[in-house]
């Protein structure tokens, strides 16, 4: 199936222009909130699976690429392919930790 | 611009919100059945929510002007539970002739267990066993991808399956391709937070092109917008999409889906909701 790169009307300096602040915004709020992490007392010597797939991510953000939301969304999720035997928790957490087989 | 909500989970919001997407166009919504926030205690409570979808649910939203249609089943997050999930299979096939019914939804996988997968075969071959059109919840963040594969591995076993009649919703950026390319319809739902924002709809839009694609706010008891919609046809003009697109994006998509039930009509043509509201 071929997919046309983008339709958008808006050229890249009307992207730039329209959206900049916005993401501006968006991008402090990152830096703020792994501020606010650096600041905050150890509670674990071990790094949350959660915050390492997060960091994972943020090297995405400096490649040259049109994929990386896409490429992002992978670092997250769950790479098995199986079902999961049973069920372990209701509900998902935003990133793949792998099983344990406890159920909780 | 009139637009068609094909998700909102109209019981968990307040009259105000149907009067806020009155306002904003919406003349058509379809409330896939639920998980409410916690498990239910028995098949019995199913018989209550049903009701509630077929009957309470389109007396209000008429009230606003708003068609109010519904899909019907048990809902992935209390898939894991056979037994339940029987029961309410087997209750289902006596709301399927009501006037506001379009089909079996939202049906799918939430955390990818064996029993969910098995559950949710159990609701797509009571759709087709019934012709009933289907409406596919996939799973959140992390278990995305694979819910996703999944599901369409297990549809398309079956080869009475028309694609063209099946919606597979919640679409992302890595999950949009697979669902298209297999043939089917799908959604993708506007959420602040776990879900896709209205920038990243359209740059899906504009990507992969607006054919079988449509949007929804999903709105739910959780952190949701009941406009999201009118904020994804508003992102649509601050990038100069022509009004044409708009349309056919939030209103004539939507519209082509439904319309594949009989119980679906245009909104100004529709008898069944004055019926409903009548009784």
């Amino acid at each position: 199936m071929d997919y046309p790169s983008s339709t958008c009307p808006l050229n890249r300096r009307q992207l730039v222009d329209e959206y900049f602040i916005e993401n501006r915004t968006k991008l402090l709020d990152i830096a703020a909130f792994l501020d606010r992490l650096a600041r905050a007392k150890e509670d674990s010597p071990e790094q949350d699976f959660r915050m390492a797939a997060f960091q994972r991510g943020l090297g995405v953000l400096s490649e040259s690429s049109s994929s990386r939301v896409s490429q992002i969304e992978m670092i997250f999720s769950d790479p098995t392919t199986e079902p999961l035997e049973k069920l372990d928790v209701k509900s998902a957490r935003g990133a793949y930790e792998e099983r344990k087989q406890e159920v909780r | 611009m009139q637009y068609i909500d094909i998700h909102a989970h109209m019981v968990s919001r307040t009259t105000d919100d149907y009067y806020q997407m009155a306002m904003t166009g919406c003349v058509a919504l379809t409330e896939p059945a639920f998980w409410a926030g916690w498990d239910r205690t028995g098949a019995d409570t199913f018989e209550d929510y049903f009701r509630h979808l077929t009957e309470f649910e389109p007396k209000r939203a008429v009230q606003y002007g708003i068609q109010h249609y519904c899909w019907l089943c048990l809902n992935p997050k209390e898939g894991e539970n056979r037994k339940l999930a029987r029961e309410v299979v087997a209750r289902i096939p006596k709301y399927l002739d009501r006037p506001t019914v379009l089909g079996i939804g939202e049906i799918g996988l939430n955390r990818n267990t064996r029993n969910e997968l098995e559950t949710f075969k159990d609701h797509v071959e009571l759709a087709i066993e019934h012709n009933q059109l289907i409406h596919i919840h996939t799973p959140h963040l992390e278990d995305k991808y694979k819910g996703t594969r999944l599901i369409i591995d297990a549809l398309e076993k079956y080869a009475k399956i028309d694609p063209r009649r099946v919606m597979i919703d919640h679409a992302e950026e890595h999950t949009i391709g697979m669902i298209l390319e297999s043939g089917f319809w799908t959604g993708i739902t506007l959420y602040p937070q776990t879900k896709v924002s209205p920038q990243r709809a359209l740059d899906l839009i504009e990507v992969y092109g607006p054919e079988r694609i449509c949007v929804a706010s999903a709105c739910d008891w959780g952190p949701s917008v009941p406009v999201a919609v009118p904020q994804f046809m508003m992102e649509m003009r601050r990038r100069r999409h022509s009004d044409e697109l708009i349309q056919q994006v939030v209103y004539e998509n939507p519209f082509a889906f439904l319309s594949q039930s009989a119980h679906f009509q245009l909104p100004h043509q529709s008898k069944n909701i004055a019926a409903a509201s009548r009784s």
